[in-house]
């Protein structure tokens, strides 16, 4: 079947899930990322990778965080970045989708990165766009969030090197979470030995043996010797109907504390894609103690959103001329 | 497949570096740069510039560059997947620089490891030793210390393998590598 994502060579071109992607390619990012982490500790936080090139980060869906990121990642590249907050702009009056996108494309962008509440978003616009742009999802709804499920491989491997030992935790509203599918489809993709998935069931997807993981709902039980245990966020603004009888109750169940975290490997580091609700997710003792590495989960998305848009820069250059 | 000659061998080699390093020495003296600190560009400069190194005597560690970041041709060519990252571990602010490389031949590769040193900082000097300096260049860049100059054809190119044993190739009729 043909991938959308990659181009006649087998090349990057837009990325948009974690699906359909090889080892090869996900340790390529990974690998490509690795030289872009140096970065920051030079005088000059800059290559001229991307000179001349025009970046626009389209945002129908507020998330200062990883926009700013992304938006460092292009800049980190030498390249110039337009922000477009669409929903605060032309859409809410009325223009559609692909008007939207057609007068983007006419400012001569070269990449978009898209952010949207609906799934399937980052793909629509992919198909549609004119073959010189690339498009890379920032997150899409509930179905995939692909980047920041590559940061996290990122950490994952900065901390322990190979995948195919780890056992991994993924704790909470992974229904609602298109973090942790992305992160699901990587780690087993990049061939991990074992995944699970802890929460309370009504947060819990129907599909999860589909998934290839591992079902808890006790989490002493879910978290027992994993080397890395990734803590979701409560999406409250996904959420349809009572899924939770409080936060409080949900922290007495499923919130990580030091003393749950006992339960992991000695050395299990805990993981967030953040926001994070101290207290709800997890106790602020943890999130601040050793074993946390959610900072470095951000620093690491910037050398890892370098990776990926260099990378699906590449596929232009097999168009051959210039744009 | 294209046919390759066996050119030089790594004890050969090492005598031409032996030889580079004394008109290096006495060239840095001439010119009064004083502690000079090397770096290599990735991967047959690298290991040259490790021998210099030691030749010279230096006790600082030689900075590696992967240029793969600064190269001109990222248009046609994209990202190398083998990029390594750079490592400059000294300061190279005020610096005498002795920038390594195994072949000089059009002089891009000179021009973007310049750029990426001055993102690093502002060197006093930048002199440029290449154990093989052979035609076609297009830029107007010229080496301080030269190991030889063989006369290549225009579709040669030669190569540097390494880093254990160290050995010279020619490949006849290969597309020229930029």
């Amino acid at each position: 079947m043909h991938n959308l994502q990659l181009n006649e060579h087998g090349r990057l071109r837009h990325f948009l899930t974690i699906e359909g992607l090889s080892r090869e390619l996900l340790l390529q990012i990974l690998d490509t990322a690795e030289s872009f982490a140096a970065l920051p500790g030079r005088p000059v936080k800059k290559v001229p990778l991307l000179r001349g090139r025009i970046i626009t980060n389209l945002f129908f869906e507020n998330s200062t965080r990883t926009r700013t990121t992304f938006e460092l990642a292009a800049k980190m590249l030498s390249a110039d970045v337009i922000n477009f907050n669409i929903s605060t702009s032309a859409t809410t009056k009325g223009e559609t989708l692909l008007d939207t996108l057609r007068n983007i494309e006419a400012m001569h962008s070269d990449m978009f990165v898209v952010r949207h509440a609906q799934s399937g978003a980052a793909h629509f616009i992919a198909r549609n766009a004119s073959p010189r742009v690339s498009v890379i999802n920032a997150g899409d709804g509930r179905h995939a969030h692909p980047t920041q499920a590559m940061l996290d491989m990122f950490t994952i491997r900065k901390h322990k090197g190979d995948f195919t030992p780890l056992r991994v935790a993924i704790v909470g509203d992974v229904l609602h979470s298109r973090v942790a599918r992305s992160q699901i489809l990587a780690l087993n993709t990049l061939g991990v030995s074992e995944v699970r998935i802890v929460g309370p069931r009504t947060l819990l997807p129907t599909e999860a043996r589909a998934l290839g993981v591992h079902v808890f709902h006790d989490l002493a039980e879910g978290i027992r010797d994993v080397d890395v245990v990734i803590m979701l966020r409560l999406q409250n603004e996904r959420m349809d109907g009572a899924l939770l009888p409080n936060e409080h109750e949900y922290f007495r169940l499923y919130g990580l504390t030091d003393e749950r975290l006992e339960s992991a490997k000695p050395d299990a580091i805990v993981m967030h894609p953040g926001p994070m609700n101290r207290g709800i997710e997890m106790d602020s003792e943890v999130a601040d103690g050793p074993r946390s590495v959610i900072l470095q989960q951000v620093s690491y998305g910037i050398a890892v959103r370098m990776a990926v848009m260099s990378m699906a820069m590449q596929s232009q250059a097999d168009l051959g001329g210039e744009a | 497949m294209s046919e390759s000659t066996q050119f030089m061998k790594h004890d050969a080699i090492l005598d031409l570096v032996g030889g580079m390093a004394q008109v290096l020495r006495k060239q840095l003296s001439d010119r009064n740069l004083d502690n000079p600190a090397v770096i290599g560009i990735h991967t047959g400069g690298a290991w040259l510039a490790q021998h210099i190194s030691r030749l010279l005597q230096l006790q600082e560690p030689t900075g590696l560059l992967d240029i793969s970041f600064y190269r001109d041709d990222f248009t046609q060519i994209g990202v190398n997947p083998q990029v390594r990252p750079s490592r400059i571990d000294f300061d190279v602010d005020g610096r005498n620089i002795v920038l390594v490389d195994d072949v000089l031949h059009t002089g891009r590769t000179i021009r973007a490891a310049m750029n990426e040193i001055f993102d690093y900082g502002r060197p006093a000097s930048i002199t440029l030793v290449t154990l093989i300096e052979r035609s076609g260049r297009e830029l107007p860049i010229q080496p301080d210390v030269i190991g030889l100059s063989p006369p290549l054809g225009l579709d040669d190119h030669i190569k540097l393998n390494g880093p254990e044993p160290l050995s010279l190739e020619i490949l006849h009729g290969a597309r020229t590598a930029r």
